[in-house]
């Protein structure tokens, strides 16, 4: 299949960006990441610069692949990663318009890759349970209801790649930050530390520049793991009180 | 060389502890001043970082990634096992222990794989504690599983993530750690060199992959979590950027590599589907709970196969092959890796492989769908359920063990698991061969730590399922806590180690001249392409099976190709930027003499032994034949550029197990 491509270039965070077009001859089977790996090998043979784009496993877990493809974070199909779209998904003849994240809190670093640790910094700042090695109990000692566990698990699902950012027209982490919030709060051992938490993660949230949530749930349409925008209410609904309830 | 495993004396089950209470300890003042450098934030290194930090040390860790929780650790689906004995079907530490050696065919530490085994069931304990989300029965206790290579359900996991979830807990027990300043963070830092001091390690060099610069680090201690190297084969389950570049650094400053030929291949991978593919994905070893593997057993029925003609779904029993259940009657379906991995080889050199590259076979769910369905519809009350209705029901049942797996073969097949059986075939996955340590994680160069995938030292010739993890987190949370304190207790008397040192100046200068070397080349071929020529060379003769002649072979073909890539390498843009094809180049150059070793080491190896097959050392009815009288060692390896490596020798001394041949029949 014959494809053009619209691959949004820019060299470093200080310079101006802007979109090149490019042809390249595709495979159904391919992924889109081996798509952009026969462009680069292209460029790289014709004396040019590759497009420097973010992968490291390729199989939808790692949550480094960090582009919007014709507009949407990680493509057209819903609950799938870049590196887990196929070809078989585009037509012949199709153009493909290829950029980073954007957000304020994500600075370009170089064409499709961008700079996402202010997400670390918010897990830093209360994402954790405060344990060290060697102070836990009999891992059977507090049972978990399945479904609650299971709830947590679809929580701490989130593989932090930061599309809900990108899909949110006012660039809000709060899908991210619910997600860890919640997944936390739905253990018993989260919960001692859950309004400190919140409390810390949501201000770290705020210096980082992310905007607030308008409630368009564009960040539960994008994102590959299918978090639930429900997380958003519970992180809600525990800010407050928290907020009424912490001196 | 003399290499002494500095296994502690006593009885088996009791050597670690007593080890553990009697060793050198750092006083909590003196832990303040002292450094210790972590490289690697997978399951080991954010597991170490975080608990060294915990402990009081100044820790500084370095990861290649944008952030701590990318490792390749996060990939890992099925499980992780402990001796938790929560079945109530007979584990035991000794029984975990002795599964692991009998796994690995005899080749490991006894005492190394026994203290694996008691730290096991902390690691449960103390990821639960952290909130890990494990899977649970409806009594709200853990649930298990069963893996290949055992016959009792040992294995935790958290749907088919369970890599993810163990990592995202020690990577947030990092990010405290981080927050509370004990742990120093440097994101998009890659290891490019090892610095020794008076023979000890004492730093590393690191480029800053942002700015292109390189960096010096001094510590009084450097450990090495950097996992392993699958990526020398190019097409493995390995991430795209998971390297061997920190360990080679440390081989070429004279550590040595230990067992380089033991390589794991995965029997249950997405088959290859063209030339462009850059990577291959696993479907977890789980599956072989309740998938059945088989071929057809008439060509006729193939024929049709691969020609549309007749769906596999409509052959009857009769005339399917289940080669694992008719040659391993005790295990079958579940025997280890290596095991199922040769037979599915046997199969299709036997021409019966499924796909048009004849390099696939079947791995069904029909029968589990039907179990399960009607054990489901007898608990629901039905007592006359349809066809239909079985069949929904014990999809559901499979959908909430397995759905991410099937949605992931879906997504990248295109085909639909339920309906249709997976086509798999194997793929290099896992090394077990790593830098060569004592019982303290200690390589041979003082100072020097290697961890998890790391080294070579817990797996012997072939890892078990769910091991690797447990093996990350116990060198982490549970091992090197306390090992490091005896190279420690004598360095409290020793100043911050000084960058200015010329050891970092020289290191820097090798490193810059490296680098410029890559760019100067300004050849035609693209790093992919030799990366790829390479791991043709290595699948065709070191991989699932091989021989002396290939071998020589193979090893001579590695040469011509390093010394086409030193004067034919083309890496676009400068050394002072962000550079990703920098970054491959230098990876590739140091797979390209990694390479050669395992071929070294591999016809050294005149026996079969788990992972490692040699053609001209088998059974009748080819199974893998050891040679315990001339191998029982490990092999370690010293880089002599230009020449031979040369042989050190670790005989490995049972004094609990007795040496069987390996059956699963």
């Amino acid at each position: 299949m014959k494809l053009n491509l619209k691959v949004w270039r820019q060299a470093n965070g200080q310079g101006k960006g802007k979109f090149e077009s490019y042809n390249v001859d595709a495979d159904e089977h391919m992924s889109f990441l081996e798509m952009l790996d026969v462009l680069n090998q292209q460029l790289i043979e014709a004396g040019d610069d590759p497009v420097a784009f973010e992968h490291d496993c390729r199989e939808g877990i790692c949550g480094a692949c960090s582009m919007v493809i014709n507009g949407r974070p990680h493509g057209p199909n819903a609950g799938t990663t870049t590196c887990q779209l196929h070809m078989r998904f585009f037509k012949d003849g199709d153009t493909i318009h290829i950029e980073p994240f954007r957000a304020d809190a994500f600075p370009v670093i170089k064409d499709l890759v961008v700079d996402r640790s202010a997400f670390d910094r918010i897990i830093e700042s209360g994402g954790y349970i405060s344990v060290n090695t060697g102070q836990a109990q009999d891992a059977n000692a507090i049972p978990v209801e399945k479904e609650q566990a299971s709830e947590a698990f679809d929580a701490a699902t989130c593989i932090g790649c930061g599309a809900c950012v990108a899909a949110c027209p006012n660039a809000s982490a709060m899908l991210f930050v619910s997600a860890k919030v919640s997944h936390l709060a739905l253990m018993p051992q989260g919960q001692v530390e859950h309004d400190k938490r919140v409390q810390s993660m949501v201000n770290q949230m705020d210096l980082e520049g992310f905007g607030n949530c308008s409630n368009t749930y564009a960040c539960e349409a994008e994102c590959p793991k299918e978090i639930s925008a429900d997380n958003i209410a519970r992180l809600n609904r525990s800010y407050l009180i928290s907020s009424l309830t912490s001196d | 060389m003399i290499l002494d495993g500095k296994t502690p004396d006593g009885p088996l089950a009791e050597k670690w502890t007593a080890y553990r209470s009697t060793m050198p300890l750092v006083a909590p003042n003196n832990k303040r001043r002292i450094e210790i450098i972590v490289v690697g934030t997978g399951l080991a290194g954010a597991s170490a970082a975080a608990t060294l930090g915990e402990l009081g040390y100044k820790v500084k860790c370095f990861t290649f990634h944008d952030s701590p929780r990318r490792a390749h650790s996060i990939a890992a689906q099925g499980g992780i096992n402990a001796a938790k004995n929560y079945q109530n079907d007979g584990d035991s530490i000794y029984r975990l222990f002795y599964d692991t050696i009998k796994g690995g065919d005899y080749r490991s530490r006894e005492s190394n794989v026994h203290r694996l085994a008691e730290a096991s069931t902390h690691i449960i304990d103390q990821c639960v504690a952290q909130g890990v989300p494990f899977a649970r029965e409806y009594g709200g206790l853990l649930a298990n599983r069963s893996f290949g290579g055992v016959q009792v359900s040992r294995t935790f996991y958290a749907r088919g993530q369970t890599g993810q979830q163990l990592l995202l807990g020690a990577y947030q027990a990092l990010a405290r750690q981080i927050s509370l300043g004990a742990v120093t963070m440097y994101n998009r830092h890659e290891m490019l060199d090892v610095v020794t001091i008076d023979g000890k390690a004492r730093g590393i060099i690191a480029r800053n992959l942002r700015t292109g610069k390189l960096e010096r680090h001094a510590a009084h201690c450097v450990v090495l979590a950097t996992g392993g190297y699958g990526n020398v084969y190019y097409l493995s389950t390995n991430a795209m950027g998971s390297n061997v570049s920190a360990a080679w650094r440390a081989v070429r400053r004279g550590a040595l590599m230990a067992n380089p030929c033991y390589t794991q291949i995965h029997p249950t991978c997405i088959p290859v589907s063209g030339a462009y593919q850059s990577k291959l994905t696993l479907m977890s070893e789980s599956l072989r709970n309740d998938g059945r593997v088989w071929v057809p057993k008439k060509k006729e029925d193939l024929q049709k196969i691969l020609d549309g003609s007749l769906s596999p779904v409509s052959i009857p029993e009769d005339d399917r092959d289940y080669y694992l259940e008719r040659r391993y009657p005790a295990f079958g379906n579940l025997v280890p890796r290596d095991v199922a991995s040769r037979a599915a080889k046997q199969a299709c050199d036997e021409g019966f492989g499924v796909n048009k590259s004849g390099l696939a076979v079947y791995l069904d769910f029909a029968s589990a769908i039907q179990r399960y369905g009607k054990s489901e519809a007898h608990s629901q009350g039905l007592h006359n359920p349809s066809e239909q209705d079985i069949i929904k029901l014990g999809e559901e049942v499979v959908r909430a063990k397995y759905g991410n797996l099937f949605e992931m073969y879906e997504k990248i097949t295109g085909e639909d698991p339920y309906k249709s059986p997976m086509k798999i075939y194997p793929a290099v996955h896992y090394t077990m061969g790593g830098l060569w340590v004592d019982y303290n994680l200690e390589t041979n160069i003082p100072g020097l730590f290697a961890l998890g995938e790391c080294n070579f030292s817990d797996h012997g010739a072939n890892r078990l399922g769910a091991s690797a993890l447990m093996q990350g987190l116990a060198d982490g949370y549970f091992v090197i806590p306390y090992t490091i304190g005896n190279f420690l207790s004598k360095e409290i008397r020793t100043p911050a180690i000084s960058t200015d040192d010329p050891a970092f100046a020289a290191a820097e200068e090798d490193t810059r001249n490296r680098i410029q070397r890559l760019m100067s080349v300004n050849g035609k071929q693209t790093v992919e392409q030799f990366h790829r020529r390479l791991g043709l060379i290595m699948w065709d003769y070191c991989g699932m099976s091989r021989n002396a002649q290939g071998l020589q072979e193979g090893r001579k073909k590695i040469q011509e190709l390093r010394a086409e890539f030193w004067s034919d390498v083309r890496v676009p843009g400068s050394a002072d930027e962000f550079n990703p094809e920098l970054e491959k180049a230098a990876r590739v150059a140091d797979f390209l003499e990694l390479g050669e070793m395992m071929m070294e080491d591999a016809l050294n190896r005149e026996e079969s032994c788990g992972g490692h097959f040699r053609e001209e050392h088998q059974t009748e009815d080819g199974e893998a034949k050891r040679n315990d009288a001339d191998f029982t060692y490990v092999a370690a390896w010293e880089w002599k550029d230009g020449a031979d490596s040369e042989l050190h020798k670790e005989p490995l001394e049972f004094e609990n197990v007795e040496l069987k041949t390996r059956s699963y029949k």
